[in-house]
């Protein structure tokens, strides 16, 4: 530490604060960054990572604290002034423009002279350099998430940057992605380029990373070096206490309770994934997971297993046998199958609704309504029921949804859907952006469910997840469904060889 | 036979030339994503501003002048609600529509039952003189010109240069916009401040050019119908143009109706515009492809920095 | 150190400013109008006992004050249900206008006719002609995708045009020297007196009938619920598997019908008989008081008391004060203006904020 601060830092920032309504996102947090180092900023969901980012970005503006930039102060008032100062952002949720092309989208972002033709060259220098293919001239709805990403590197790389933030940029990429992007950090870095990684994954910041900053609740709980530290120690930093353990009962599966058979469905969205003959089978007792990228048709089978879009042929999805393919969401509710979306605010709940309000939603089939109207006394008390055995931290059954955090929203939805007792659940990214603490006990709640004989199929992204508590995993990608394998059958790299699909042979083809 | 053809046409041109004006300033505006349902009301009181300064005894240019800044006052009340105290963009417009409607009809009490003398027809040399066409559409006031010559620089802006470009960005994504350090707010304050001027000036043009005197309410609708041709010209400007002379045509035919020899309940041919407006959205809303794929992305959606 | 007035979003919404909101914007549209008479060189104190005093000051001026409520009630208690599922009937004044033409078609075809059933008969036909005219633009949005907004008005112009032709043309009074208007309806189909010696009539009655109906409806039925759901989270909706192109017919048809109510009220009522325009702009006003009644059955009522009072207030102005009754539309248009304003603070409030500050 000390043989670092006689070189001037590239960045540091002392005692920077942030508050929100409510919250202190960041408080008095210090961070050094040295030229050409990759250190990480760990922490969980909410840990107040993407609002420290944000402020070095120039985005948001701290309430308090000094940044320093090549050992002078600074303030950074917009993203603009950033970038000139040689800093450069890669957003989790990328900042670009469906409807334009990739130059477009680069040329925004640049200053000087509008000249598309000259830029579509400089585009490919650069993405010849570090292994970066794309091809100018696309839209950027026809991209995958892998290729997007690379958009927005080669559009900070554009600009010379001194500092690259990296945003969770593995969250959306296949395993092998992952490696291809190290090995483009780490020849950046080499060049002398700083780079902070931000992520909540051990296993990557160990491999990648120089040095770590952990945040916990808007405060650094520590610093590392990630190579000397081991998962469980790192997890400490991060989460205050040890990693929470689940308790795994021995079930044995049953009859087929869902069925899907050959699936087709053409996309009507022109920016979305068709379905092509998707098969999957999930007993009672199961759990059977779906891996892959986001916008390799998750969204699209979702939408059809739920009834949210009807199938023209009802046989393609079957309830308990029966053909359920051209019937609504309410009326597959009624069969027995219980569904969590991955958009919880929007469309698993009303925002504005009050949980009790937000429980009839789907629960209103349990005597919740008589006659023609609302039995408000039931409604009130399923919505207390579903709070405290769920765990839900809430200011009662009349708090606004919007007023929940991320993790507790997810065990109010979870727990709606748990209670109506189905005999197939249906969960999608059962724990994204949640915290440690609800992301066990929602992943607990599933394996329990799947104990007492519920069929569960569960999308995820987070392949550790799956294997977590899956049966059978299966793979999703382009609209196509590869074969469930028994989990104890395969291993996180065969399932992340499958999710690679076009980015993988974009990968041979360079 | 002939003649009447021409005149319908030259008719055709004038009757649309105002919804030009104001479709292409509702364009601008909702390719940075906001909607403003207020055309009608901005259209009405550019219509009076222009009506009472002309016939104040100022020029017709100072007219017009007038008559964008009167609408884009009104844009200015319809911005501040939306973009700076976030109310919602539906509601706010139809409240500008409602409100306009009631100012211009105040306002225009003492304007009432006067005329004033429109621009001249200007023929342009050798084109005019084209037969059936060349009346039509080159022996037409300078707006008309103006209107086309707007028509190209708003196509060359939207489509050529980093300025159209960033519109169309905002328009699509405002958080995307904003990450990467443009002012969102700022950008669409200056696309709802030029649409309203724009529908101003069309409303200039109803009151002191193509009818000319001030009668109340006497837009009559044709600022919906702008809206709807944004809608219809799925959002590019060449089917702006084409929309809004289509619509002139069906206004213009009212009037020639007996000269062509057509003998329907001037009631009836009055709903045309109207009619056609309907049957034009449901044919392009059929396809929510087309409307997806061109629609700005955020349009009337609120957006606010954090 | 400057300092700097910063909106700053809350939590959770003000329940408070809710329903301050309303007062508030009514508050800043009287202060308003004072300044803008005072500036027309009016006195103010003589302006506000005109507007809002002398209207209603006596049996007559409040029968007349409830009288133009009622349809602005009844037309917004429908609108409202609509605006909570996010659909957008915007030409109520053209349901309005088809509920009065084929409410007067009967009337006058049955000239004459003795015995109770004609009224009867004219509010069905208003009924079914509003909802019916509005059921053109749900099946164009259901079927089409067509935006309902522009659909509603464009045929607001179309029903406008049509009751020209009517009173012009089959429905027009032969004796009537040529006027563009019907024959006076008989007795049998117009609405009782309330108080005699005044002109308001039973019709009011069916907006007090339509109060608690759209409050049960809105707000205790699973019905509305769904309707409600639709309006704030359309994913959300579709999700729970409730029906889009039902809450699209549904709230259609019912603002449309209870707007050709209101069409039947006028015609059958102050009115009594067809005219080429039955309403001085009821449906856009009731949009106003819908939303200025916080689309709630109860805000609804009293936002329609004080909307009629701008319209009395502004005959009341014409004839003493020499101002064009156009300042009824100014007023209601700043009345929404200033909501929408005033609204900001329910989900947002100001705080104070250094400029300079952010770094020591």
């Amino acid at each position: 530490m000390t043989i670092a601060l006689q070189q001037h830092a590239r960045l540091r920032l002392q005692g920077i604060t942030k508050r929100y309504p409510g919250v202190v996102a960041n408080d008095s947090v210090d961070l050094t960054v040295m030229p050409g180092e990759i250190h990480a900023i760990l922490g969980e969901n909410g840990a107040g990572k993407s609002t420290l980012m944000k402020m070095i970005y120039g985005a948001v503006r701290p309430d308090a604290g000094q940044i320093f930039w090549d050992g002078h102060p600074v303030q950074i008032a917009s993203p603009m002034a950033a970038r000139q100062l040689g800093i450069g952002m890669v957003f989790q949720h990328f900042s670009l423009f469906e409807t334009l092309t990739v130059v477009e989208n680069v040329a925004l972002a640049l200053e000087g002279k509008f000249d598309l033709t000259s830029l579509a060259s400089r585009i490919e220098d650069v993405s010849d350099r570090y292994g970066l293919s794309i091809e100018p001239h696309r839209h950027v709805h026809s991209l995958s998430v892998g290729e997007r990403q690379r958009v927005e590197i080669v559009r900070c790389l554009l600009q010379n940057p001194k500092l690259l933030i990296m945003d969770e940029p593995t969250s959306v990429l296949t395993p092998q992605a992952v490696i291809r992007l190290f090995i483009t950090l780490r020849q950046l870095a080499s060049e002398g380029c700083s780079i902070l990684y931000i992520s909540h994954k051990l296993d990557e910041i160990r491999q990648l990373c120089d040095r770590a900053t952990v945040l916990r609740s808007g405060k650094v709980s520590g610093e590392a070096n990630p190579a000397e530290e081991t998962p469980a120690t790192l997890a400490q930093l991060m989460i205050g206490t040890s990693l929470p353990e689940m308790s795994r009962q021995p079930r044995t599966p049953g009859e087929v309770k869902l069925a899907i058979k050959r699936l087709t469905r053409q996309t009507q969205d022109p920016f979305g994934v068709s379905l092509a003959q998707v098969r999957l089978d999930v007993h009672a007792g199961e759990i059977v997971g779906i891996a892959g990228v986001s916008g390799n048709g998750q969204a699209e089978l979702m939408a059809a297993l739920s009834g949210e879009q009807t199938l023209a042929d009802k046989h393609m999805v079957l309830l308990d046998g029966q053909p359920v393919g051209h019937l609504d969401a309410g009326s597959r509710r009624n069969l027995g199958l219980g569904f969590v979306p991955e958009e919880r605010l929007g469309r698993g709940a009303v925002p504005d609704m009050s949980l009790a309000e937000n429980a009839v939603l789907t629960a209103h089939r349990q005597a919740l309504v008589q006659g023609p109207l609302l039995s408000m006394g039931r409604i009130r008390q399923f919505a207390l029921q579903c709070i405290s055995s769920f765990g839900v931290k809430c200011a009662g059954p009349q708090a606004p949804a919007r007023s929940l955090s991320g993790g507790n929203l997810q065990k109010f939805i979870v727990g709606r859907e748990i209670l109506q007792s189905p005999h197939v659940l249906i969960v999608a990214q059962p724990t994204w952006g949640v915290d440690v603490g609800a992301a066990t006990f929602i992943r607990q709640q599933l394996l329990d469910l799947a104990a007492k004989g519920v069929a569960i199929l569960v999308v995820s992204e987070e392949l550790e997840e799956l294997f977590q508590i899956c049966d059978r995993i299966a793979v999703l990608t382009g609209g196509t469904l590869s074969e469930a394998k028994p989990v104890s059958e395969t291993t996180i790299e065969e399932i992340g060889m499958l999710m690679g699909g076009v980015d993988a042979q974009e990968g041979e083809a360079a | 036979m002939l003649d009447h053809t021409t005149a319908l046409l030259a008719a055709t041109m004038a009757a649309g030339t105002p919804l030009v004006y104001a479709a292409l300033g509702e364009l601008i505006t909702e390719k940075s994503g906001v909607v403003n349902l207020g055309v009608e009301g901005m259209m009405l009181v550019g219509a009076i501003a222009a009506f009472a300064t002309v016939a104040s005894g100022n020029s017709l240019l100072a007219g017009v002048i007038a008559g964008g800044l009167a609408g884009m006052l009104l844009a200015l009340v319809f911005a501040v609600l939306t973009l700076t105290l976030m109310a919602n963009q539906y509601a706010t417009g139809l409240a500008l529509s409602i409100f306009g409607i009631g100012l211009s009809a105040f306002v225009g009490k003492a304007w009432l039952g006067m005329t004033v003398t429109g621009f001249q027809k200007v023929s342009i040399p050798l084109l005019s003189s084209i037969p059936v066409l060349g009346g039509a559409l080159f022996q037409q006031d300078m707006m008309v010109y103006g209107s086309i010559a707007l028509f190209a620089l708003i196509s060359l802006v939207l489509y050529k240069t980093k300025t159209g470009l960033l519109l169309r960005a905002v328009g699509e994504s405002p958080d995307s916009a904003h990450a990467i350090g443009y002012p969102v707010v700022r950008i669409r304050y200056l696309a709802t401040l030029a649409g309203g001027a724009l529908c101003g000036v069309g409303g200039a043009y109803l009151s002191i050019v193509y009818t000319p005197m001030w009668v109340e309410n006497m837009v009559a609708g044709r600022g919906w119908i702008a809206l709807a041709l944004t809608v219809f010209a799925t959002w590019r400007p060449a089917r702006i143009l084409l929309g809004a002379y289509l619509f002139g045509g069906m206004t213009s035919l009212q009037f020639h109706a007996q000269g062509l020899g057509i003998a329907i309940s001037p009631y009836l041919l009055s709903m045309l515009p109207y009619l056609a407006t309907i049957v034009v959205l449901v044919v392009i809303s059929r396809n929510p492809q087309t409307i997806r794929l061109h629609a700005p992305a955020s349009l009337g959606k609120p957006f606010r920095p954090n | 150190m400057t300092f700097r007035l910063q909106l700053e979003s809350r939590p959770v919404a003000s329940r408070t400013m809710r329903y301050v909101a309303p007062v508030l914007a009514a508050a800043l549209t009287l202060v308003t109008g004072l300044v803008l008479f005072y500036a027309l060189g009016k006195s103010p104190v003589e302006a506000f006992k005109v507007f809002f005093v002398d209207p209603i000051k006596d049996l007559n001026g409040i029968t007349e004050w409830l009288l133009k409520a009622s349809p602005l009630c009844l037309i917004a208690l429908g609108l409202a249900v609509g605006f909570r599922a996010n659909v957008w009937n915007i030409g109520a004044e053209g349901q309005l206008t088809m509920g009065a033409a084929a409410a007067g078609a009967l009337a006058v075809h049955f000239d004459g006719a003795t015995g109770h059933w004609l009224l009867p008969a004219m509010l069905v036909a208003g009924l079914v002609a509003g909802a019916a005219w509005a059921g053109i633009a749900a099946l164009l949005r259901s079927r089409f995708n067509a935006n309902e907004i522009l659909v509603t008005l464009m045929l607001t112009y179309i029903a406008t045009f049509f009751l020209g032709y009517l009173v012009d043309g089959p429905l027009k009074d032969p004796n009537g020297q040529n006027f563009p208007q019907s024959i006076l309806f008989g007795e049998s189909a117009l609405f009782p007196l309330l108080i005699e010696g005044t002109r308001l009539n039973a019709s009011t009655l069916i907006t007090l009938l339509a109060i608690p109906f759209v409050w049960v409806l809105m707000m205790r039925s699973f019905v509305g619920y769904q309707l409600r759901v639709s309006g704030l989270a359309q994913d959300a909706a579709v999700y729970a598997g409730f029906s889009r192109t039902k809450a699209i017919w549904m709230t259609l048809l019912l603002s449309g019908g209870l707007a050709g109510l209101a069409g039947v009220g006028e015609v059958a009522g102050p009115i009594g008989q067809l005219q080429p325009s039955v309403s001085p702009g009821y449906g856009f006003a009731a949009i106003i008081v819908a939303f200025v009644g916080r689309l709630h059955p109860v805000g609804i009522v009293l936002a329609s008391l004080l909307m009629s009072l701008l319209y009395l207030g502004g005959e009341s102005a014409q004839i003493a004060l020499q101002l064009p009754n156009a300042i009824t539309g100014l007023f209601q248009g700043l009345l929404l203006f200033f909501l929408l304003g005033t609204d900001v603070f329910v989900n947002y409030h100001l705080r104070l904020v250094r400029v300079s500050g952010g770094q020591k």
